[in-house]
């Protein structure tokens, strides 16, 4: 195909991929139901990948659909379906307005070495059982932190201002949404990830994605052998380089009539920039290209020397790390939490953190704002990854809405009544915080919250009543802690499952009959 | 939309049932007047029958909705809401009596009905199974949300023991009449749950009041001026144990009761009687009494029992 449809096609495609995406971090009303997350992240490369090789589910198979794509088409994905390349593409465009330099490209050397090396370092440490470094660089994770970070907040900003004027006229369709910033130092990688890629976007449109992204660096080692690509008509071509100055990649080396397939997003700029139509996108011709063979690359070289470094020293951080986090607080603090609490469905905090890559989904699907990003509550490699935080909510008995959107496998689907039997951890009870103890007078409200009723009322002095827990039917939704009114210390709090145990059934006695006569 | 047609439909049935009733006890029940009461009941105690039809019985003996509404105020409606459960689980109160209630509002006169709570678990989920939220929507009122502190304003009660000043829901403060419609529970922290309780619903920080004396707080806010004028305590299916918020529906008793009050005290003195509690065991009663916010003595009352 010579047309310059191709490039409308995309922008188009893609514009709708984007606003699908941001739609899916922002839409703080929960408005799509449990079952379009699966459909919609299906394809989504690491998520997909993960959940395949790590979480072991056999259908989720996406990332194999992508690998085929890129073979047949080249990296039509990175154009076409990720989010995050999609914003830069976007941004890129803002650029291009701002400084007309900016729009011009022109052909740059890759940056082999680096590439490699990150995505060394990222293959690496997952063959070890790592997902640290996925988290901070898979591309739609990093997407999904900037909507909930950044972007939720102005939407919800907005919603509020809207809410408030037509609350006026008595109209409550659009209602106000409280903004709750999550604790500062989760925002630290974001928004250094969002200021690099902001600014490699405006200025240099698809570098990130050539340079760091490990997806497409992997993918590029397939789209060099793609059976559609990108290609010169040497007969119209008259080297008047306007390809090369659009082409986001800086791919096209318009001297040499050459593409670096490798870097190329499919993105179509240049067949559209070329007034000859001396560019075209279409079946490989076998035809040995110039330059394109090199015999020894010394990029290469460097790459797998850095690599083995790096997994060696990555094997050292991950043994450093441990399979379960260590306990975090001494035993002098009144809340001696000894482990964080990890979501429903998780199975246990090992599971959760080798699985889970911070993309943040969960932390806005949740409808009471349970999931909260960490900090170093599974410890500094888990930064981000969201934990239960019953001081931002507590778990609603009845939702399992975070299993059903999960993408990677972190939190695996539980039906609700799996879910009201499982156990992440165990309430603790402080007597000497608690406000019937040190006030003398009644409270209660973790009791009232509490679902089983394992936390339950006692006689204490007097005609007051002071909780007491029975383990065993207690799920760890952390209602009690949350409702706790002390400060600044909480009376009651839930210390998390290392691994997810089964909780028992509340038991039931037969009541009295109801009166037949008003007792008055 | 909704409520034209609700209206309309409303005046087919009326002239039905207006047929049928013209001869029984209820004529007036829907008239929207007040009717010249015979007695001054302290407290209505009717039982046997479903929600709905125990107020059309009950409030006739107030003198109709219309001794509480006048044409074109604006009600507030406050049912409890608190908890993500269905209606059988009696959590919550019972959707069909807030519609009804809601329907004799309008046929009083009322210019808009409002209803809202500022629930313990999520609040969408909550109005939503409930059953609430369609039941106003069916009544023709607005079903408003309690959720954001920017919802809630400051308010002082100057006599109050502990308890001195509070947010409150906007609605408070802007509806013309303010209607309590409380259901019967057991409750870990206050005991029991009636009509003094339900008004955790209309504050933003309860935490304050569980810290400082819960009891008293809950007395203290009944002296705040802007207080219901009527209260309806649903005790249909009365959580016996487990209570706030229930474990099962083995934690119900089903009472099949409706109790109507202008007093709240009076109204959760019955209440705490209809659980098998002595209203003096209940603190917040108590001292509510003590502070001269209401009777809590049953024997001196003047109580319409009526059985259906």
């Amino acid at each position: 195909m010579k047309s310059s449809a191709l490039k409308h096609i995309r922008t188009v495609f893609a514009v709708l991929v984007l606003l699908l995406f941001a739609f899916l971090f922002i839409d703080f009303r929960g408005i799509l139901g449990d079952k379009a997350f699966g459909p919609i992240l299906y394809l989504q490369f690491v998520p997909s990948f993960l959940k395949f090789v790590i979480a072991g589910v056999a259908a989720s198979t996406g990332f194999i659909a992508v690998l085929i794509l890129t073979l047949l088409t080249g990296r039509t994905y990175c154009s076409f379906l990720c989010p995050l390349g999609i914003l830069q593409d976007g941004i890129s465009r803002v650029g291009g307005l701002v400084k007309r330099r900016f729009r011009r490209y022109g052909y740059k050397k890759p940056w082999t070495a680096l590439r490699y090396f990150i995505l060394g370092i990222t293959a690496g440490i997952m063959a070890l059982g790592g997902v640290y470094v996925l988290t901070i660089l898979d591309p739609y994770s990093t997407f999904g932190r900037f909507m909930t970070y950044f972007a939720q907040p102005v939407a919800l900003f907005v919603n509020n201002i809207l809410a408030s004027i037509l609350g006026k006229f008595d109209i409550y369709t659009i209602y106000r949404v409280d903004i709750k910033p999550y604790e500062i130092v989760a925002y630290i990688i974001p928004a250094a990830f969002l200021f690099l890629i902001g600014l490699l976007a405006f200025r240099y449109g698809r570098l990130y994605c050539n340079t760091v992204c490990p997806v497409g660096t992997l993918l590029g080692f397939l789209s060099k052998i793609s059976l559609f690509r990108i290609r010169f008509d040497d007969a119209k071509c008259t080297r008047c380089g306007r390809c090369a100055m659009s082409c986001k990649s800086s791919c096209i080396d318009f001297l040499n009539k050459t593409v670096d397939l490798s870097r190329c997003v499919n993105c179509f700029n240049c067949i559209d920039s070329c007034k000859e139509n001396g560019m075209s996108y279409g079946l490989v011709r076998l035809k040995k290209q110039p330059g394109s063979d090199e015999t020894t690359d010394p990029s290469r070289r460097g790459f797998i020397a850095g690599s083995l470094v790096l997994i060696a020293g990555g094997s050292q951080l991950i043994r450093a790390q441990g399979t379960t986090p260590t306990p975090t607080k001494d035993s002098t603090v009144k809340e001696d939490r000894l482990y964080p609490v990890s979501p429903p469905g998780s199975a246990g905090i090992a599971t959760f953190t080798s699985r889970c890559t911070a993309c943040t989904l969960c932390v806005n699907a949740c409808p009471t704002n349970v999931l909260q990003p960490s900090v170093s509550e599974y410890g500094f490699a888990g930064i981000m990854q969201p934990r239960m935080d019953f001081h931002s909510g507590f778990c609603n008995y009845d939702c399992t809405r975070c299993t059903d959107v999960c993408p990677t496998g972190a939190i695996m689907p539980l039906m609700v009544e799996a879910k009201k039997m499982t156990q992440i951890g165990k309430a603790v009870f402080i007597k000497e915080n608690c406000i019937v103890h040190t006030e003398k007078t009644a409270c209660g409200a973790c009791s009232e919250h509490c679902p089983t009723k394992a936390c339950h009322m006692v006689p204490y002095e007097g005609k007051l009543l002071i909780p007491e827990i029975k383990d065993e039917i207690c799920i760890g939704c952390g209602a009690c802690e949350y409702a706790c009114p002390t400060r600044p210390y909480r009376a009651i709090f839930v210390d998390g499952n290392p691994i997810h145990e089964a909780a028992s059934k509340p038991e039931a006695e037969e009541l009295k009959a109801a009166p037949a006569e008003f007792p008055f | 939309m909704k409520r034209r047609n609700f209206l309309r439909s409303s005046l087919g049935a009326g002239l039905a049932a207006g047929a049928f009733m013209s001869f029984s006890r209820y004529e007036n029940a829907l008239a929207g007047k007040p009717l010249p009461s015979a007695e001054n009941y302290d407290l209505i105690a009717v039982m046997g029958g479903e929600p709905a039809a125990m107020f059309d019985m009950g409030i006739q003996s107030l003198g109709g909705m219309g001794t509480f509404v006048r044409k074109g105020q604006k009600v507030l409606v406050k049912p409890n809401i608190g908890w993500d459960v269905v209606p059988e689980k009696g959590a919550n109160t019972n959707p069909a009596l807030v519609k009804r209630i809601i329907e004799h509002c309008y046929r009083a006169g009322a210019k808009e009905v409002y209803v809202f709570d500022n629930t313990c678990d999520n609040w969408i989920k909550c109005y939503k199974n409930s059953g609430i939220e369609q039941a106003v929507k069916d009544a023709g009122g607005k079903i408003v949300p309690g959720n954001s502190e920017s919802y809630y304003h400051e308010i002082t009660i100057p006599n109050g023991k502990k308890l001195t000043k509070t947010k409150v829901h906007e609605l408070v403060l802007e509806s013309d009449v303010f209607i309590n419609v409380p259901v019967l529970k057991n409750h870990s922290s206050a005991m029991m749950t009636g009509a003094l309780k339900n008004m955790m619903g209309v504050i933003w920080d309860r935490g304050y009041w569980h810290r400082n004396n819960l009891n008293q707080c809950i007395a203290d806010y009944a002296l705040y001026s802007r207080k219901p004028s009527l209260h309806i305590t649903d005790a249909y299916n009365v959580m016996m144990r487990n209570g706030p918020r229930g474990v099962s529906v083995a934690d119900l008793s089903n009472m099949k009761s409706l109790l109507i009050s202008t007093d709240w005290v009076a109204i959760d003195a019955a209440g705490a009687k209809m659980m098998g509690k002595e209203p003096s065991s209940i603190e917040h009663i108590t001292l509510a009494a003590g502070m001269g916010i209401g009777k809590m003595d049953l024997a001196s009352m003047n109580i319409h029992r009526l059985k259906m």
